[in-house]
């Protein structure tokens, strides 16, 4: 690791700081606990790796992420359990509501999960290991959380596409660069523009968020070995150097994905059609030019500019990269105004919302409030697009174990899913959801979601329709993934 | 141009009688809360004057906020409240109702204190309430011309389907194609009618009313500014915030509403902190805003918010207590993200004078920028809007906009390639 450390590394889990990629294999355990005593021991003393740990190369890394059924099941007391997040109180199928949110219906209602529903498992083990070695990590970890009074209830294997998800495309391109270091104050003048570094509390709990207060959290009044509360003098913050670690389990129709832009595009079309669904080449390039000015938090590696110094504001009508693309829907690089930085009278004349600004401009809410941290790993066969496309391809059984961490799920997590990704109603779109994940469910009043739009250059747009849906999700949960000392404090 | 109205009638109700109404009312539904047009005790999709309608019971469940400032309300009326907004006048609209669901309406208005008597519309008109503000998203867009501008996108769409060999020609030449295909085959497009007179005299003496008032109260207002700024800064540093986590079964209550057409009905309700001056406040900030949804924010936006279709604020109880009642696309998380991030300073000017707001700085400050407090008082104060009508659901205001410039678009005597490539991006 280069970069300066956070000076609470010790406390952190360290997938807060890295995805572990040096480690390509890796399992996710969804356990139950029957034996809450013998669990908290084990919990209490496991040996999770930290930031800190980071400094050196780890051979196996473990991380571990606790759902309200579990906070339950080890006895934490209801008044502290009650001040988490009511999401994750709810659990993400405890309510048909939050279901309909996120597009949980139809063949991805949680009725149809593998796990997750109607119960959510009580923790989550994340085994991560250099290449040959998760075997054995897992046998003894297996074999030391049976013995521990778990019951390990599924175990999600994952495997190792060399950064690519299964549709073919680098995965993992843009990512929140996390203010570790404090550098920016928000809601400064530079916020009217989009920005790529984005405050530690919208990850961590227990640090400013964008707004510049603090999420909502457990803070207790008992002394312990927890940290203290930055905004509640005196008292100590559960919360503080965890987060919320949302996990789905989205099954990918990669055949079915790469035979209908076949069908739409021809073989040879195939690939640019996908690409304009995603909104980047499959090697992770930008679909829109290079922005003429450095973007914060983007760079300064040549490979980050390339592949992120770029807005959509000079592509306001999609033609470069479709206004509904994967990509632009699920971060619209906003900034808090339409125009950016602009002088005084300007910016109080927009802000009144007069004169009034073009009918598109000003759609889509600012991204640093509802930006996520991904830490997914692939799952299934690798088939590569052309092979998927052949009509003898056997079924590659793939997809995406997707992870992300956030801070206030609502804001971040569900707004995405809900307001960018699954909307038909995104930036004026009017009958398409996200081309990649959109469930294609009409809307209640009957309307399709199931098209999808390339703006020309002639102003007219290519239109998709009956898309069918290339995303299932089997399966998900919220978790907590606590600091150290926030999960040493939750299992004395 | 035919100007919208906006109506409400308020009755308090028996209140033994509650759990007995809502049954009544959920039987107007097809979903929860989501009203079914044709329903038999108001079929709402009669009206084809009607936009938006909504039946609330104002079961205020904050009320012992009051206690904050030593007030007790134990006579506090439960209100039913039957609001909407439609084209022409809001008088023609209730005689309607009365003339042809008047059976429904006697069925549902009988749970009230007072219930109707043999004339229901002297009745509503009776209880009818006006607002202290409102707004309109698009002043006189009918029901009607939004039906038949979504029809003509939709036609228009179909066309461009069905000659794929269009997509490779020029803007204008596609758009001549278009235009000759929409005057041979396309929907009907209504003209628009005469705006009424009495419309634009009623306009022009607001102004000119609001002109004089604000001309005799300006130098007062800057005379006393010190003053009242002073007075201002020692109520907001004094005055309780009462924000806690809301109760999750009224959360979970609220939400089991919401989110099944790409709109949502929000009905909120709360008591105006006592005394003259935040009453003051609060009529002058009316004024302000009922001046700028009147001459300002007509075309699709509330300064920065273009999502709200139709909203209202009202007094009731004599002034003690608010209602806040629109209609908005997208779920709660997105209203409340523009909220917060565009308009917060117009929310304070409003609420903070409603008790338990958070903090605010010189009435435009904090507040509502304060998320999470923010996010606590709406949600409890939040009401569940029982049952709930949109003449046009599967449409947003950005929809409607959007139908409506390609409308105008369509009827221009010509367009430059420019513009013409601009229009088709809209279809």
């Amino acid at each position: 690791m280069n970069a300066t450390q956070p000076a609470e590394a010790v406390d952190i889990q360290g997938l807060l700081w890295s995805g572990f990629g040096s480690l390509p294999e890796a399992a996710f355990l969804l356990v139950r606990i029957d034996n809450p005593p013998a669990a908290r021991v084990w919990l209490h003393t496991a040996g999770v790796t930290t930031i800190a740990d980071l400094a050196n190369p780890q051979a196996t890394v473990l991380q571990i992420a606790l759902s309200a059924n579990g906070l339950r099941r080890l006895g934490v007391p209801d008044r502290i359990r009650d001040a988490f997040a009511p999401e994750f109180l709810d659990g993400m199928a405890g309510d048909a509501a939050r279901s309909r949110r996120l597009g949980d219906v139809g063949a991805s209602a949680p009725e149809n999960w593998r796990w997750g529903y109607p119960s959510e498992p009580d923790a989550l083990l994340l085994l991560y290991a250099q290449a040959g070695g998760l075997e054995t990590f897992k046998r003894d970890i297996g074999a030391a959380v049976r013995q521990a009074g778990f019951t390990v209830v599924h175990e999600l294997p994952t495997s190792d596409m060399g950064s690519k998800e299964p549709f073919g495309f680098k995965d993992g391109v843009s990512q929140p660069r996390i203010d570790w270091e404090g550098r920016r104050t928000p809601n400064s003048s530079d916020d009217l523009e989009y920005g790529n570094l984005i405050s530690v509390g919208e990850f961590v709990l227990g640090y400013r968020n964008e707004y510049g207060l603090y999420t909502e959290r457990p803070v207790l009044a008992e002394s312990g070995a927890l940290p203290d509360a930055e905004d509640r003098h005196g008292s100590r913050d559960l919360g503080r150097n965890g987060s919320y670690l949302v996990l789905r389990e989205l099954h990918q129709d990669v055949r079915g994905f790469w035979r209908f832009v076949a069908e739409q595009a021809g073989i040879s079309g195939a690939e640019a059609l996908a690409e304009a669904m995603v909104g980047r080449h499959r090697s992770g390039e930008p679909l829109v030019a290079r922005h003429h000015l450095p973007i914060r938090g983007v760079g300064p590696g040549q490979a980050d500019i390339e592949a992120n110094q770029f807005i959509y504001d000079a592509d306001r009508a999609g033609v470069g990269c479709p206004v509904g693309a994967h990509v632009r829907r699920a971060n619209p690089r906003t900034g808090d105004l339409p125009g950016g930085r602009q002088g005084l009278v300007a910016r109080l004349l927009r802000t009144l919302g007069v004169p009034r600004p073009d009918l598109r401009s000003d759609l889509i809410a600012s991204s640093r409030f509802h930006r996520i941290v991904r830490r997914g790993r692939e799952f299934g066969s690798w088939v590569d697009p052309r092979t998927a496309m052949q009509p003898d391809c056997p079924e590659p059984a793939s997809g995406l174990h997707f992870i992300c961490l956030n801070a206030n799920i609502s804001r971040q997590f569900e707004f995405i899913q809900n307001a960018w990704l699954n909307s038909a109603k995104f930036n004026g779109l009017g009958d398409e959801s996200d081309p990649l994940t959109g469930n294609r469910m009409p809307l209640q009043s009957g309307q399709p979601t199931d098209r999808f739009s390339l703006p020309q250059a002639n102003g007219v747009a290519r239109r998709l329709q009956s898309i069918p849906p290339f995303v299932t999700v089997r399966g998900g949960g919220y978790f907590f993934l606590p600091g150290v000392r926030a999960l040493r404090f939750l299992t004395q | 141009m035919t100007p919208q109205s906006t109506f409400m009638v308020a009755a308090p109700i028996q209140a033994h009688r509650e759990p007995e109404l809502q049954r009544l009312l959920g039987q107007m539904n097809d979903a929860p809360g989501q009203a079914d047009p044709r329903n038999a005790l108001l079929p709402f999709a009669s009206y084809p004057q009607l936009h938006v309608a909504r039946f609330v019971i104002l079961h205020d469940k904050t009320l012992s906020d009051l206690g904050a400032y030593g007030i007790v309300f134990p006579d506090a009326p439960v209100w039913l409240v039957f609001l909407g907004d439609c084209d022409g006048s809001a008088e023609d609209m209730l005689a309607r109702f009365a003339g042809t669901a008047a059976d429904g309406l006697r069925q549902i208005f009988a749970h009230c204190e007072v219930p109707p008597g043999p004339d229901l519309l002297d009745w509503m008109r009776r209880h009818s309430v006006m607002p202290a503000a409102q707004y309109v998203n698009w002043v006189g867009r009918t029901v009607q011309q939004i039906r038949e501008e979504a029809a003509l996108h939709e036609f228009l769409r179909n066309s461009l389907g069905r000659e794929p060999h269009l997509l490779s020609q020029a803007p204008a030449a596609i758009r001549a194609r278009l235009v000759e295909q929409a005057r041979r085959g396309g929907p009907v497009l209504s003209p628009q009618l005469a705006t009424p007179a009495a419309w634009r005299r009623e306009r022009a003496l607001w102004l000119t009313q609001t002109a004089l008032v604000g001309l005799l109260l300006a130098p007062i207002l800057l005379l006393c500014s010190p003053l009242l700024l002073w007075q201002l800064r020692r109520r907001e540093r004094a005055d309780p915030v009462i924000a806690p986590r809301p109760d999750p079964l009224h959360v979970v209550e609220l939400a089991a509403l919401e989110d099944y057409d790409v709109s949502n009905a929000f009905s909120a309700f709360g008591s105006v902190k006592p005394g003259r001056f935040r009453l003051w406040t609060l009529l002058l900030v009316f004024r302000m805003l009922e001046f700028s949804t009147r001459f300002i924010y007509t075309r699709g936006r509330l300064a920065r918010v273009g999502t709200i279709h139709f909203a209202r604020w009202v007094f009731l109880d004599n002034r003690r207590r608010l209602l806040f009642a629109s209609n908005y696309d997208g779920s709660l998380d997105s209203y409340m993200d523009d909220f917060i991030n565009k308009v917060a300073f117009g929310l304070n000017l409003v609420f903070s004078n409603g008790i338990g707001w958070p903090r605010t700085r010189f009435l435009l400050g904090g507040g509502a920028a304060r998320e999470q407090e923010f996010k606590n008082y709406l949600r409890r104060h939040q009401l569940p809007t029982q049952v709930w009508y949109k003449a046009y659901p599967g449409l947003t205001a950005a929809d409607l906009a959007t139908n409506t410039q390609i409308r105008e678009g369509l009827q221009r005597a010509s367009m430059t390639d420019v513009e013409a490539r601009r229009w088709l991006a809209l279809i």
